[in-house]
């Protein structure tokens, strides 16, 4: 709890319309998508690097902590205050605050939304590719947090590969810049790289300069369907192989497409077991003669249906089927744990494979689909948490999806990060001298544990 | 037995558990977008009434707050990845708390007046209701409390004009048109009957010109629509019943009405309100919503064709789609007709299907923000250089006009049917 002192100084600090700590607020920033539920003692709005460096003093003096949080559309209870505390939310610093042509680099405040940023870059011929599926909402500060991924991440890569430097409140108040808008630079510890997908635990974000791209000349939309999930899952390390680099490769599983099919009837063809919707963007004669490459590529892995996109509009209807997907899958039971492990391009098939064995031996669905082209799958076990027993075998699953994803090389988690849903399992994948180094670090840059404590690391 | 006051809420608790709280809304809510903050967002009224139901906060100033912060236009439902349909919830909170803590005085002053169609017939009072806008509207720090209701003084903003002889007492109930043509009930909607006559007077022609037989029925009263936007449900389901009985004396193929909002509540509010309690009384509206139409999608489906009549002179037009038109998946039937016109350009505006900011009684309690999403919309359409916005629903054209005029503007605000009035031969 904060005594009225501290609420007095947190008040000075932001003014009284950007604090709240009425119920009403603080139930509204307790949640986010993971619908885990905590509630802080106080809600603030800072509008400045300089308060949220006077808010973090103050944390550190009276002893309270901190939670970031940008939209609070995660998916792994990064934001949640969970204790208590005062929540910091970054939204009020929404500023694109330059667009470098020159350079091709932009520099922006946190609590801008992603597809606001890549609409603005766009008008000027520029790209910025990230596009995580909450770009409609979600903060470029939490996208940088979260290390957030997506779709065009086969080609492109995600958030880290696009911020070149930042500013950063540290836990104890101190502001710096780390990186900065060169091409190269080798001095000092690569701190920008650490801040990304640190989770908010390591420092407050409040500038981001990001690298920029030219904005593609074309691109083309491919649905694929399947007769096999085996022919979908090779038909993807089989594009890779022949060092073809979609930008996207976006893959359904039959589960997937029952549910989307029971519930919009888009006509799928009897034999579809898996789908492939795949992109490809650059050069108009350079994707041509890509989309005619993939096709002959993938023909005898049991393909029913190649469709290409002749428009902008076919190529919607193509993606629509996509985005029909989340809407569709509470049809097969109420509650769904949405993990998103990621394994080696080429072993796609083998966790596939895996991951059918053990919707069998608990018995519960598992959905699967996502961004295969990076290997990164969106393994959902869905259940209904009020039978008893299914959340207990959901837990278990999860475990066997994790360890299935960790013996192919993989990782538990390639854009959700691990917050507080994950955390149970982090012993599965990093062992005690790795939790020791980076404990190590989070103890050097908070000492006092202030700023969003109890995540990611166990 | 006391009543519990969370009842309402109960209702809806089912469609609640819907909502993962994703953040999906805060991309599309109008009032999110002005205030920046979670409780005006869908998720965050759906925490709400959570929490409600559960027992953990109260129905007091700091929900009333919140709940007043929605527009109900829909748009959260319509991009909601999992259909949760808050508007429904946030009309049930406001039940709730309309039930614990009575109504405001000026919701009050609305159920009276609108469910008195005697008083609404004395201008002045009929103007007291359709606008919120006749009066000085400011949230008094001291928690939102209206200051008491003052007509006529509408501070910066642009009063409409009221008409000095109402539509429905100018035509008789009952105007035949030619045999073997549908019989077709017009729901005229005080917009339109008391300020915005000329609109009922196009519809009429337009159906006229069809050859069609129009009733009129004179025991019409007000949709409902401002009662329910203060969580005064009693009244709606008055009038429902009221209309129901004026509409069911008549027999005809259609119930039809140039008004959005009068659509959306014959067409879907009435069934939802009367709920399972009485499911005669449910089936028969249910019956009447059914056959209630658009105008200007009865217009395009009976197979209106506009002609050349005019001096051949070209007109740029913009499409403003009102909530309660998206809401029921109206959108391609008026800009057909429009672009069926002769001597008519439609060019669209960015957001076309983005709320006005009237959003019933919402911009009495935040005439601001209500302005400030107006202000967006005025910037849209000024942006498509178009000579007029042409719109299906007479509460937007009232918002429009203001928004326009408080813009500096000149584009002329316009319902589908005037244009399309003008384009057949009498």
């Amino acid at each position: 709890m904060l005594d009225a002192r501290t609420l007095q100084q947190l008040t000075d600090i932001v003014g009284a319309d950007n604090i709240a700590t009425g119920a009403q607020d603080l139930i509204c920033y307790g949640y986010d998508a993971t619908q885990m539920e905590f509630l802080p003692d106080a809600v603030v709005h800072p509008d400045s690097p300089e308060q949220v460096s006077r808010i973090l003093q103050l944390a550190n003096k009276e002893n309270f902590p901190v939670f970031p949080r940008g939209a609070g559309s995660g998916f792994t209870g990064g934001a949640l205050p969970k204790g208590g505390g005062v929540v910091l939310v970054t939204t009020r610093m929404n500023r694109i605050l330059r667009i470098d042509t020159d350079n091709l680099v932009a520099e922006v405040e946190p609590g801008v939304v992603t597809e606001a940023f890549q609409m603005e870059v766009e008008k000027l011929g520029l790209f910025y590719p990230p596009d995580p599926a909450s770009l409609k909402f979600s903060t470029l500060g939490g996208n940088v947090a979260e290390c957030a991924g997506g779709p065009r991440a086969v080609k492109y890569g995600v958030t880290k590969d696009f911020v070149m430097g930042l500013e950063v409140v540290l836990p104890t108040g101190a502001i710096i810049r780390t990186g900065g808008e060169t091409v190269k630079g080798v001095v000092g510890y690569d701190l920008t790289k650490l801040l990304c997908g640190s989770e908010g635990t390591l420092g407050i974000i409040t500038k981001i300069i990001f690298k920029l791209l030219p904005y593609p000349d074309s691109k083309k939309t491919m649905l694929t369907v399947f007769d096999s999930i085996d022919g979908a899952a090779r038909a993807v390390s089989t594009i890779i192989k022949n060092k073809i680099i979609p930008t996207t490769l976006e893959f359904m599983d039959h589960a997937t497409l029952t549910c989307v099919e029971r519930r919009f009837n888009l006509g799928m063809p009897e034999s579809a077991r898996a789908v492939l919707l795949i992109e490809v963007d650059g050069d108009r004669d350079l994707i041509e003669k890509q989309a005619g490459q993939i096709h002959k590529l993938i023909e005898p892995l049991g393909l029913v249906q190649f469709r290409v996109a002749k428009d902008a509009a076919e190529s919607e209807e193509l993606w629509r089927v996509r985005r029909l997907v989340s809407p569709s899958l509470r049809d097969v039971n109420p509650d769904k744990f949405n993990e998103d492990i990621v394994v080696p391009r080429s072993k796609v098939p083998d966790v596939i494979r895996r991951i059918e064995v053990i919707q069998k031996r608990y018995d519960i669905p598992i959905v699967n689909f996502g961004h295969a082209g990076d290997g990164n799958i969106h393994v959902n076990i869905m259940i209904d948490k009020s039978v008893p027993g299914q959340l207990e075998k959901a837990h278990e699953a999860i475990k066997e999806v994790f360890q299935a994803a960790l013996d192919l090389g993989g990782t538990m988690s390639g854009e959700h990060g691990v917050g507080l849903a994950k955390q149970p399992y982090i012993p599965l994948e990093l062992n005690a001298d790795q939790i020791a180094a980076m404990k190590s670090i989070k103890a050097a840059l908070d000492p006092n544990n202030i700023l969003n404590p109890g995540k990611m690391l166990p | 037995m006391t009543k519990k006051h969370t009842d309402p809420l109960e209702r809806v608790a089912q469609e609640m558990k819907k909502c993962v709280k994703c953040g999906a809304c805060r991309a599309n809510c109008p009032a999110f977008g002005t205030f920046q903050r979670e409780p005006a967002t869908a998720r965050g009224k759906v925490a709400l009434a959570q929490h409600l139901v559960k027992g953990d906060i109260t129905l007091d100033d700091g929900t009333y707050a919140a709940m007043s912060k929605c527009l109900l236009c829909g748009s959260c439902v319509d991009k909601c990845p999992n259909q949760v349909p808050t508007d429904e919830i946030v009309i049930a909170a406001r039940e709730a708390l309309a039930q614990r803590r009575g109504l405001t005085t000026f919701h009050k002053a609305v159920g009276q007046v609108i469910r008195n169609r005697k008083l609404m017939n004395f201008g002045a009072l009929a103007a007291a209701v359709l606008g919120p806008i006749f009066f000085r509207k400011v949230p008094s720090t001291s928690g939102l409390r209206l200051r008491f209701p003052m007509p006529f003084i509408g501070g910066s903003r642009h009063i409409p004009q009221i008409a000095k002889k109402p539509f429905m007492k100018r035509h008789p109930e009952i105007i035949k048109g030619e045999p073997g043509k549908p019989t077709i009930v017009f729901f005229v909607g005080c917009m339109t009957n008391f300020v915005y006559t000329e609109i009922g007077e196009a519809t009429l022609a337009l159906f006229r010109h069809l050859g069609c037989t129009v009733i009129i029925p004179q025991g019409q009263q007000c949709c409902g629509l401002p009662g329910m936007s203060g969580g005064d449900l009693d009244t709606v389901r008055e009038l429902a019943e009221q209309n129901l009985a004026a509409i069911e004396k008549h027999q005809a193929d259609y119930v039809m009405t140039a008004c959005a909002t009068c659509g959306g509540a014959l067409h879907k509010l009435y069934p939802l309100v009367i709920g399972k309690r009485n499911p005669e009384l449910k089936a028969r509206l249910q019956a009447v919503a059914d056959k209630t139409v658009d105008a200007a999608v009865l217009l395009q489906k009976l197979g209106l064709h506009p002609e050349e009549t005019g001096t051949g002179q070209r007109m740029r037009i913009t499409y403003h789609d009102p909530c309660h038109h998206r809401t029921a998946g109206i959108a391609k039937q008026p800009r057909t007709l429009l672009k069926e016109t002769p001597g008519l350009d439609l060019v669209e505006m960015e957001g076309a299907d983005r709320c006005c900011g009237l959003g019933g009684t919402f911009n009495v309690y935040h005439y601001e923000s209500s302005l400030d999403i107006n202000a967006g919309k005025s910037k849209a359409i000024i942006d498509t250089g178009a000579d007029a916005v042409v719109t299906g629903c007479p509460g937007c054209i009232m918002q429009l006009s203001d928004g326009l005029k408080q813009a500096g503007d000149k584009t002329r605000v316009l319902h589908t049917v005037e244009l399309l009035a003008r384009k057949i031969r009498r």
